[in-house]
This record gives C-alpha cells, structure tokens and sequence, in this order.
C-alpha cells in the first residue's frame, strides 16, 4: 500500500495524538442489553460496538445440535450507518469471515462439553466503525459470555498492532488502516498463554513481524486488564478493596 | 450465520489413535515427514480459452485455475488502479460432503485468504493496468474450482493462482475515439514478486506442514502464512477452533519463510519457461 503522507509526526505522534506504544481509549459497559444473558457495549477509540450473548438455549434448527457439546454462534454485523459511505446491511464476505474467525477465536476460552445439546449466540454490532472493529468485537464478546455466566478457562483480549511509517505501532486506527503498510489483529488468553487470532495483510520483514507480533501481544495484555475492571465493576462494584481481594 | 461444526469427514477411531501415534513419534501415516510437503505437480496454459491458466496438484488435492481479463470501472477508493478479483468454488464434483450452492463460510475464507496473499503481497502490479485514469481499468479475474479435496486447499489454491499469473499473457485493450478496443496483441503480465502460501496445522502439541484431510479432520489449529520473493510476510491467517502459543507461532513463521523458499524456487520455474 502506497503511502502518501506522514502518519507519525516529529515528537513521535501518531494522527489521533497518541506515542506508538499507546492504546486509544477503552471504555466498557457491562450488562446494556436487558434481555440478553450477557451483554457489552464498548468504546474503543471511536468505535462503538454492543455485543449480546443469548444462551446456553435451545437450537434451532434441531439438527446443528451437537450430542456432546454446546454449538457455538457468532454473527459480526456492521450497522448500515456505522461507515463513511452507507454499508449494505446484507451480510457481506467480509462479515461473513469476521464472523468465523471471531468464532473461532472465542471457542477455545469456552467449556463448550459443560452444555451438551445447546447453543450459545454472539452477536456483534458495529454501531461505528473506526479500524480495529473486530478485535474490539471479540474483546467485549469474552466478556459478555463471562457476564452471561458461561465455564470459560480465560477472557480473551485481542488488539492489533501494525506498520505506520516503517514503525510498528499498537492500536492502529481507521486512517492507519487505510493508509498505514500493515495490519496485524490478534486474539490472546494471557493466562493460558494461547493466541486465538492471528490475521496480517501487509509486509513486514522477519524482525519487523517479530516486533510487530509481541506489541501486539502486549496491547492484549492491556485490553485484558480493562476486560478484569468492566467485569469486576458490574459485580463488585467500586470498592477497591474488594478489587484486590479478588484478584 | 457463522456456527461451529465437527469436520465433515470422519476419521475412525482406531485410525486416529494410530495417527496421533505416529505424530508423537514424529511420523505420519502417508510415511511423510512432519515437515515435508505433498508432491507438487504444476500444469500451465491447459485452457486455452482463458488468458491464463493452471492446474495444480498437491498430493490429491487437485485445483484449476483460470484468467479472464476484461475492462470496467475500478472500484471505489482505488480509482487509479486495475480491479483484481479472485475468487473459488469448492465443485460439488470434488468430495462426496460438497453440496452444490452458494459458497458456505470456508469456501468464502479459502477465497479470501487466497486473495489476501495475492493482494499484500503485490504480486500483480496493479498500478499499470490504468487505461483511462479513475474511469477504465483492466479488471483481472481469477476464478479456482476445486475439483478434488484432500486437505490443504488453501495452499493448492493459491499455488494454481500464482502459477496461473506466472504464465498469462494479457490482452492489450486501447483507447480509440473514447472506446475500448481489443488489439488482439497481447502482453506479459506486470509481476513484481512471487507469493508463496505455507498452511500448517496443530494436532495435540505437534505442527505439521501440508495436513491430508484426513489430518485436518484431527487438528485443533491451522495457520498460514504467506511471504514475497523477499522471504517477507505478506499475510496470515490463523483458521480453526484452537489456538497457538507465542513460540509456536514464531517457528511457524521461520518455517513458512524457508518452506516458502523450496516452493518459490519450483514456481518460479514457470517463469523461466514462459519467458
């Protein structure tokens, strides 16, 4: 991709005024969805996402049901509004994609054997749209499938990293994307040490992956101490002592 | 809606233990190593009606490839550059678990992920097939029917789309009185590099490269990762249920570049034929 102007300015800052290394703004809402069994609306940068977890229930049509383990759904939907130019709402290859792949980014957090028979729906809107949407997206589903009660073995916490400017940057933004050389999404459970997404398009050299691969690792990190705070703030509150007590 | 599903494919019992077995050990059932690729078998221009073309074999994973260039309209926010579209059908002739219909979300994943490869990697200079700047391009179709599946179509896939670049020859349109006119000449392609597409797969705590689909039915991870000429990597892509540790990635990526490497060198074969 050709760029043709400065993304990264003199002192080191990025478009939106943020260092390389740092992460836009997070803010999440846990429990915004009335009727759903979990739910998630968050503000990342400029994005703005709700996600809702319906289930474990009942599938349909009968026949996906699995004798032996939940049947795990996920649709990523972007909202016709949510883009510069109107987005078709007809599900486009593109979200039918991001739907597998978040999927299956989820899935492996999930004790899916503890629900045999049943089903357990994701679904993801993209209220607005901003780069980075999907990591966004998975980000809140872990943690609204952790406020809908669901087993899991750990939240995964995803973010990207990418090249702007010949640098490796975390958190690359809408007109990063579009303009930037590179962009590498990734999902990760800090605690079992797994990462469950992985895409790239751009080129990076060896040592330029490598950098790119860990910033992106660490962004996760950060994003997994925000996820640990929305929940924690649902369910204990404020109180910091108790914070600590549980963690 | 995107759904997890079991693999079509059922792998007895006893025959998955036996696999696991040997993968533990570090063999496989094919007596492959756990690094070594399936034979790679490559044919070049077998349809003459389109402007390029190729039929890749890798083991019995069989794709055909075909090049059809027209002239349109480039798309919206790459006005001063030539449309590039690929695109794969999984034939109902190629397994007895394919349905005729639209493309379900793998086959929609395969294409992309394909696609994705070609695109990053800026295989296709794609800046000099501008006729009429921001109004008429070339748009280059390249359109893969899978006519037989045996695991890994992701890289035999994309090996038919480079090897079918690799040798098309272009039609050379021109401009007459506002017009576009086929002059029936016809040119190389502008090629700047040559991607290279290595898919591995997880099966307990072991990777191995070029999965059978008898293997696929049995991993809980894949990724593939493709890298340029220059052993850069151009794109990834983790696909299935499971997930990879940090170090695991990092040798999938070494081993993509020097696989990667050994495939490069076989296509690049083509190029010397054609040239």
């Amino acid at each position: 991709m050709s760029q043709t102007r400065s993304l990264i300015d003199k002192q080191g800052k990025r478009t939106d005024g943020r260092t390389v290394e740092q992460l836009r703004e997070v803010k999440m809402a846990v429990g915004v969805v009335k009727n759903a069994d979990g739910s998630v609306f968050i503000e990342f940068g400029k994005n703005k996402i709700i996600v809702a977890v319906y289930g474990p229930r009942e599938v349909h049509p009968k026949h996906m049901a699995q004798s032996d383990r939940c049947v795990l759904r996920c649709r990523y939907h972007m909202s016709p509004f949510s883009t510069d130019t109107r987005k078709n709402p007809a599900p486009s290859r593109r979200e039918v994609e991001i739907s597998k792949v978040m999927r299956e980014a989820l899935e492996p957090a999930l004790m899916l054997e503890d629900y045999p028979r049943a089903a357990i729906d994701v679904y993801v809107e993209v209220l607005q749209a901003d780069g980075g949407s999907r990591c966004a997206g998975i980000s809140a589903a872990s943690v609204a499938l952790a406020d809908a009660g669901i087993n899991m073995r750990d939240l995964v916490a995803a973010c990207a990293a990418g090249k702007v400017d010949d640098k490796i940057v975390l958190d690359i933004n809408d007109t990063e994307d579009k303009e930037g050389g590179a962009d590498m999404p990734v999902a990760y459970m800090p605690h079992l040490d797994e990462v469950t997404l992985l895409q790239l398009d751009g080129i990076l050299t060896r040592d330029q992956f490598n950098q790119c691969f860990d910033t992106a690792v660490e962004g996760c990190k950060m994003v997994y101490e925000i996820q640990k705070q929305a929940l924690m703030q649902k369910y204990f509150g404020n109180e910091t002592e108790v914070k600590e007590e549980v963690q | 809606m995107s759904a997890s599903k079991r693999s079509t494919i059922i792998v007895e019992h006893l025959r998955r233990q036996q696999m696991l077995d040997l993968i533990s050990v570090g063999k496989r059932l094919q007596g492959r190593a756990l690094d070594e690729m399936r034979p790679l078998e490559i044919e070049v221009d077998i349809i003459k009606k389109a402007n390029g073309s190729a039929k890749v074999k890798l083991g019995d994973s069989e794709v055909v490839a075909g090049i059809k260039v027209e002239t349109g309209e480039p798309f919206e926010g790459l006005e001063n550059k030539g449309a590039l579209i690929i695109q794969a059908e999984v034939l109902p002739i190629a397994s007895p678990h394919v349905e005729p219909g639209p493309p379900d979300e793998d086959t929609i994943e395969l294409a992309r992920v394909v696609d994705r490869g070609i695109r990053e990697s800026e295989m296709l200079n794609l800046d000099k097939l501008v006729l009429v700047p921001g109004k008429i391009v070339y748009t280059v179709f390249v359109d893969c029917s899978i006519i037989n599946t045996d695991g890994n179509l992701l890289d035999a896939t994309s090996y038919a789309v480079v090897s079918a670049l690799l040798s098309c020859k272009l039609p050379v349109f021109e401009i007459h009185d506002g017009k576009v006119v086929d002059t029936g000449k016809t040119q190389d392609p502008p090629l700047t590099t040559i991607p290279v597409s290595i898919t591995q797969v997880r099966i307990g705590d072991t990777i191995i490269l070029d999965p059978t689909a008898e293997e696929e039915a049995c991993m809980n991870a894949r990724i593939t990762i493709t890298t340029n000429s220059e052993s850069c990597y151009a794109a990834i892509q983790k696909g299935f249920t499971g997930g990879f540790t940090i170090e695991q990635i990092k040798k999938a990526a070494e081993t993509a570049r020097i696989k990667g490497e050994q495939v490069r060198a076989k296509l690049q074969e083509l190029t010397n034929k054609n040239g």
